[in-house]
């Protein structure tokens, strides 16, 4: 190899194996360390590990977390869907592109802000329940509540995931739903037995993202959901801003990774399974 | 006529997501002019109160400063390295190459506040968190699978004999690049600049936990935003919002402009 080909392909090796690789397996040694009179020293002990996972404060915060990041893939799946579907069949190509640059625009505005103004907008004296008091309906609680948590996790995922869904729908061989129809299927079969199956995978990966972006999420849940109980990003953040016991984060970081590996690679699985001969 | 129904509401749907998507966004710049304290319907009076303070208060100047220190250096090396890795991708096929981009392109799919923690831990064991250099070198991380994803699109459309032509008529390698190649790639480059600007000016959570004293912008909305209610966190957004879009409208024009007609 010449040094033309390494000035290029090094750079790169050397930076993420640094500052991306050298973290990650930094963090995972660090779950074996221990804390002594506030300064952590380099050891190889379990301890961390057996308290994290013997207390019952962190295994409620992780089936809390994985619940409501899984109903905000739910959620967000079901919700997206009839709008993606609109883009991809009922308008032109053109419209669809603009509307998708639409989406992307909610990205590079602040998350946080955007929070804010739901929290606004919730508020027991907030834009929603002074409508609905003018009426004479609420005012209803939907701070501090799942809903709440729901609300921002989509706020954050619903983007991405029409995008998502539209291009899987949007690339589906339209001879095949035109030929379904043709044969007499019904418009909700063509639905069920030809164009989901069809885009399964991009569904599927739409899906993926939208429960990795909630599950890392600590927004939400913290400004939204009034944090009870803590969500594990919460907890992340708690263990080490307070309690500088970076190795006990470390413990539910990795706990968090394992999670996402295995949720990662059955979503994986089942989105480019074959199916069996039917 | 039921088909038109159906369209009807698939279309009343989309617009309703729409709604849920751009209520917070239209609501914050509607909030930043507003008089009361706590925004409420109805509104109060119109005033850049709220603007007048972020102006006046140096604490948000010298994070507006640092943000834009870290964000323009974080472009050029993230560009930088997403270039070499997608000219390294378009030309050359090696052992290892699937681990090699996997190298690049996984962060993104790792949680930021994963991310945070890693990188905290790291940087301070090597003596180097607390800095805004530290910040830098998190963003670059975090945002070059952008910028390589980019330029990779863009060296898919260039004619790999064009460079090939160059070293035949005697150019070395790295006049080809300087004359051939990174022409061809410059609205891509300055596409790729803009947006990992725009991501990193946008990243609170691994800023939050590897900056030390060095507060960007996102950092200081989410101390506000953790002290109370504060309209100022309306305007900053709104500013915040602004700086963003002019960069992703500059790199969608250089990108679509250019990448998407040859």
């Amino acid at each position: 190899m010449n040094r033309f080909a390494l000035v290029f392909r090094l750079p790169i090796i050397v930076w993420q194996g640094l500052f991306f690789l050298g973290p990650l397996f930094f963090m995972i040694a660090m779950s074996f360390f221990l804390v002594k009179n506030y300064r952590m020293e380099e050891a190889f002990e379990l301890k961390n590990w057996a308290r994290m996972l013997t207390r019952g404060y962190v295994w409620d915060s992780y089936w809390y977390t994985l619940g409501m990041a899984g109903s905000a893939t739910v959620v967000a799946t079901l919700v997206a869907f009839p709008a993606a579907f609109a883009l991809a069949f009922r308008v032109s190509a053109a419209v669809r592109r603009w509307v998708i640059f639409l989406l992307i625009i909610p990205f590079f505005t602040s998350y946080l802000v955007r929070t804010f103004s739901w929290y606004v907008i919730l508020a027991e004296s907030g834009v929603i329940n002074t409508g609905l008091g003018t009426v004479g309906f609420g005012p209803y609680t939907m701070l501090n509540t799942p809903f709440g948590t729901v609300v921002g996790y989509l706020t954050l995922t619903l983007p991405l995931v029409v995008i998502l869904q539209t291009v899987a729908l949007a690339n589906i061989d339209r001879n095949l739903v035109q030929a379904a129809r043709n044969l007499g299927c019904s418009p909700p079969r063509t639905l069920v037995s030809v164009i989901v199956p069809l885009a399964k995978t991009g569904l599927i990966i739409a899906a993926l993202f939208c429960f990795i972006l909630s599950f890392g999420d600590f927004v939400a849940p913290y400004y939204l959901g009034g944090s009870k109980p803590p969500t594990l990003p919460i907890l992340i953040i708690d263990t080490t801003k307070s309690g500088q016991q970076w190795p006990r984060a470390a413990v539910v970081a990795v706990m968090m990774m394992l999670t996402l590996f295995a949720i990662a690679a059955t979503a994986i699985w089942l989105a480019y399974r074959r199916r069996s001969a039917s | 006529m039921s088909a038109r129904i159906a369209t009807g509401l698939l279309l009343g749907w989309l617009l309703l997501v729409f709604v849920f998507i751009f209520a917070p966004i239209v609501a914050s710049v509607i909030f930043s002019f507003n008089s009361d304290r706590f925004p409420t319907i109805p509104l109060g009076s119109f005033t850049t109160h709220g603007y007048d303070t972020i102006f006046a208060d140096a604490e948000i100047g010298e994070a507006a400063r640092n943000s834009i220190i870290v964000s323009l250096s974080t472009s050029v090396i993230a560009t930088t390295l997403g270039f070499a890795t997608a000219y390294t991708d378009y030309r050359y096929r090696f052992r290892f190459k699937g681990p090699y981009l996997a190298l690049i392109l996984l962060p993104p799919t790792i949680p930021l506040i994963i991310m945070a923690l890693a990188m905290l831990a790291w940087l301070s064991w090597i003596g180097a968190s607390g800095q805004l250099w530290s910040i830098i070198i998190a963003h670059s991380v975090l945002t070059a699978p952008f910028a390589m994803a980019i330029l990779r699109l863009r060296l898919h459309q260039i004619d790999p004999d064009l460079e090939a032509a160059a070293w035949n008529l005697g150019s070395s390698e790295w006049r080809a690049l300087r004359s051939v190649i990174l022409p061809f790639c410059r609205p891509a480059i300055i596409s790729a600049a803009c947006l990992t600007a725009a991501i990193s000016f946008d990243e609170f959570a691994v800023a939050w936990f590897v900056s030390g004293l060095n507060k960007t912008v996102p950092v200081i909305i989410l101390e506000i935003v953790q002290g109370n209610i504060d309209p100022q966190v309306n305007a900053i957004g709104s500013l915040v919002f602004l700086t963003s879009m002019t960069l992703v409208v500059l790199a969608q024009l250089f990108f679509i402009a250019r990448v998407g007609r040859t």
